[in-house]
């Protein structure tokens, strides 16, 4: 399953969650009780979830930082300089291998741009930003060979949404 | 726990009633308009109406930069209200904030329009200064200065919060409650709207500050294109300024849930040392989480990313624990009847607390690399705007005309189509995330079109109702003005 059904689909559940809790409160609105036992059952319920937010969501999104992008660096990575231009890519490079790292020096010639990595299903892969002044890396393995697209993920100006560019992932190794 | 002095169900003495009359007007009409501009890009997104794409970015730039200032414009209607119940305040800044606002607003349609300035609600450097010839300089530069003019006329207005709040309880901390907190103090306890209002004075002061410098910095860029910005400064300055201002929006219109639940059902909102550490953390975090914009961008350094993923996480917390929470136990088994203004308040609740999830989901980087400036954004955003801060706004602009009369009246259907069509619109957005559509494309492939139609027609439903409500408003409000 890809990050966005993952993403998606927690997102998903939550919400349903939330919903159902809603749609229970405004259903038994009309049952006139007294506040303080409903107060007390609230504050033990906001207690026990303030905990689980805690104890689990806390490790849970600590964990998750362990591996960032930042810091990927690979040993001998085949390599693309990428220049972003109002409205096209510049890649000294577009064909690499599939399965060994491939490491993407990405700025930008005049305004923020973003370098976005769709594979050959049109789902984005990786991506950083391309801005002037400063050269981001990204590191990515692509796992299968096909034709992937660099898609324009910071808005740019008037042809944002055509900054296209292709990049060839063939089988198997070639020079770096 | 301490207690607060709170005058329940009593009507608000308020001093600048007639400009929280206009504001509302102000905020409907705009909205309206805001929303039509909307239906137009999903309508050249969905490809049913062919649109030149310098329209649709001059579009996008007016409905963002619109939008942004009219949730600001109605949630200072509703913290004005409430909180004049609390402090003197100084009416007159309401009218110099209102002026100083429209001024702005002709500037920008000026800027946009004729001048098809597109840079943007978030004028991202050097993109105003650098169109490849699509608009001159000059409209930047006027798109800019109204931002700064309205930018400047929320400054004064959040200093005479900031003053009246310093005047009543003797600090900003004493705003916050810090003496009740830390102190364990029961004198002096800031009912929850002084509690909010202070929060969003502190926040917004700094936002516009940080917003104010980019933006001259801007201008100066503009008129002397060698002076040239970091870009990376002033991609954090202008994060800053906007995740920041943009939230404290939704910090105002919250107020409309502490002060109206407590009078519809009788259960007083009260001001405990739960609720006030909920809202002192808030005020921290929501003004170091912002570099979660700027995940994407390597040069920052790993320890404000690691800040912008575990922080937003945690910045979740007062709003689901103590808002959501306070919000549902004082409604469950109440013995109320739903009406229009319960009911959109209910709805608000829950799109504000439904809407952090796809956000909290995103701040995190491994989800974020992919999801970063997906359509998945403003998902969130639509999500917690227009079913958390709108249906406050719309139950605050219903009290009012009601006359603060809160007897149960008439149905809610009106308030349930609108959830309806808007989770259906919102969530076409985050479909679009979920397809890696990127944000902000004037034309979308056909596979995701779609989703786009969808959204075309659930818009369509959004704007019918939000006539409504405003037409509710407007209706009955010369009534209301005539009683007094
Ligand atoms: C019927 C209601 C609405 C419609 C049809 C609508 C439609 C849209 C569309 C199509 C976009 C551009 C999406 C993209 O990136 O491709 C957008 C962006 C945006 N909308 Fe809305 N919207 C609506 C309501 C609202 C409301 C109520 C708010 C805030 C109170 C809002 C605030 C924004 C903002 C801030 C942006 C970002 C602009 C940018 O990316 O520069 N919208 N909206
Ligand atoms: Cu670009
Ligand atoms: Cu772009």
């Amino acid at each position: 399953m890809s990050i966005q059904t993952v993403s998606a689909l927690l997102s998903l559940v939550a919400i349903l969650l939330l919903a159902a809790v809603f749609l229970r409160v405004r259903s038994l609105a009309h049952e006139g009780r007294e506040y303080a036992p409903v107060q007390g059952n609230a504050y033990r319920i906001r207690n026990i979830g303030f905990w689980i937010l805690v104890l689990v969501g806390l490790p849970i999104t600590i964990w998750l930082f362990r591996e960032t992008p930042y810091t990927a660096q690979a040993a001998a990575p085949q390599v693309i300089n990428a220049t972003g231009y109002q409205w096209y890519w510049d890649l000294d490079r577009d064909e690499v291998a599939a399965g060994t790292p491939v490491e993407f020096h990405v700025t930008s010639a005049d305004v923020n741009h973003g370098f976005g990595i769709y594979d050959a299903d049109g789902t984005l892969v990786a991506q950083t930003q391309a801005m002037p002044g400063y050269v981001n890396r990204l590191t990515h393995v692509f796992d299968a060979p096909g034709t992937y697209q660099i898609l324009c993920l910071e808005y740019c100006g008037l042809v944002h949404h055509n900054m296209i560019a292709e990049i060839l992932v063939t089988e198997g190794s070639t020079d770096g | 726990m301490a207690d607060a002095a709170f005058t329940q169900g009593a009507e608000t003495a308020d001093r600048g009633r007639l400009w929280v009359v206009l504001y509302l007007a102000t905020t409907g009409l705009v909205l309206l308009l805001m929303m039509l501009a909307g239906l137009w890009m999903r309508l050249a997104q969905s490809g049913w109406l062919d649109t030149d794409p310098a329209l649709f970015y001059q579009l996008m730039t007016v409905h963002g930069t619109g939008m942004v200032g009219i949730a600001a414009l109605g949630g200072a209607a509703v913290l004005w209200h409430f909180l004049s119940a609390h402090i003197r305040l100084h009416a007159w800044v309401m009218g110099a904030n209102f002026w100083l606002f429209l001024i702005g607003v002709v500037a920008i349609l000026a800027a946009d329009f004729p001048g098809r300035f597109g840079g943007a609600w978030t004028f991202l450097y050097p993109l105003p200064a650098s169109s490849q010839g699509v608009w001159p300089v000059w409209a930047a530069a006027l798109h800019l200065g109204g931002l700064l003019v309205i930018g400047v006329g929320f400054l004064i207005w959040c200093l005479e919060l900031a003053r009246g709040i310093i005047a009543t309880y003797g600090g900003l901390g004493r705003g916050l409650g810090w003496h009740v907190l830390f102190g364990g103090s029961t004198k002096d306890v800031p009912p929850p709207t002084v509690v909010a209002a202070t929060m969003v004075a502190i926040v917004t002061i700094l936002a516009l500050i940080a917003g104010a410098t980019v933006l001259v910095m801007s201008l100066i860029n503009l008129a002397f294109p060698s002076v040239e910005l970091n870009p990376l400064l002033a991609k954090n300055l202008i994060y800053f300024f906007g995740h920041t201002f943009i939230n404290a929006t939704i910090y105002m219109g919250v107020i409309a849930v502490y002060e109206l639940l407590p009078r519809i059902t009788g259960r007083p909102w009260k001001t405990t040392k739960v609720f006030l550490a909920g809202w002192t953390l808030s005020t921290t975090m929501v003004l170091i989480i912002f570099p979660h914009h700027l995940l994407m961008d390597f040069a920052m350094p790993v320890w404000a990313m690691a800040i912008g993923q575990v922080f937003s996480y945690v910045n979740s917390f007062p709003v689901l624990v103590v808002t959501g929470l306070g919000a549902l136990a004082i409604l469950h088994r109440s013995g109320i009847r739903w009406d229009l203004v319960s009911t959109l308040l209910l709805i608000s609740v829950f799109g504000w607390m439904a809407g952090v999830i796809p956000a909290v989901v995103d701040a995190t980087v491994a989800v974020n690399s992919v999801m970063h400036n997906t359509l998945w954004v403003p998902g969130h955003f639509h999500f917690y705007l227009l079913l958390g801060l709108l249906p406050m706004i719309f139950a605050f602009m219903i009290h009012l005309v009601r006359v603060e009369d809160v007897t149960p009246r008439g149905g809610d259907l009106a308030a349930i189509l609108y959830l309806l069509f808007g989770l259906t619109f919102v969530t076409m957005f985050l479909v679009g995330g979920w397809a890696s559509v990127p944000r902000r494309w004037a034309e979308h492939l056909p596979e995701w079109q779609i989703w786009d139609q969808i959204a075309v027609i659930t818009a369509a439903g959004v704007i019918t109702l939000t006539t409504v409500f405003v037409a509710m408003f407007l209706a009955r409000t010369p009534a209301m003005l005539a009683k007094g």
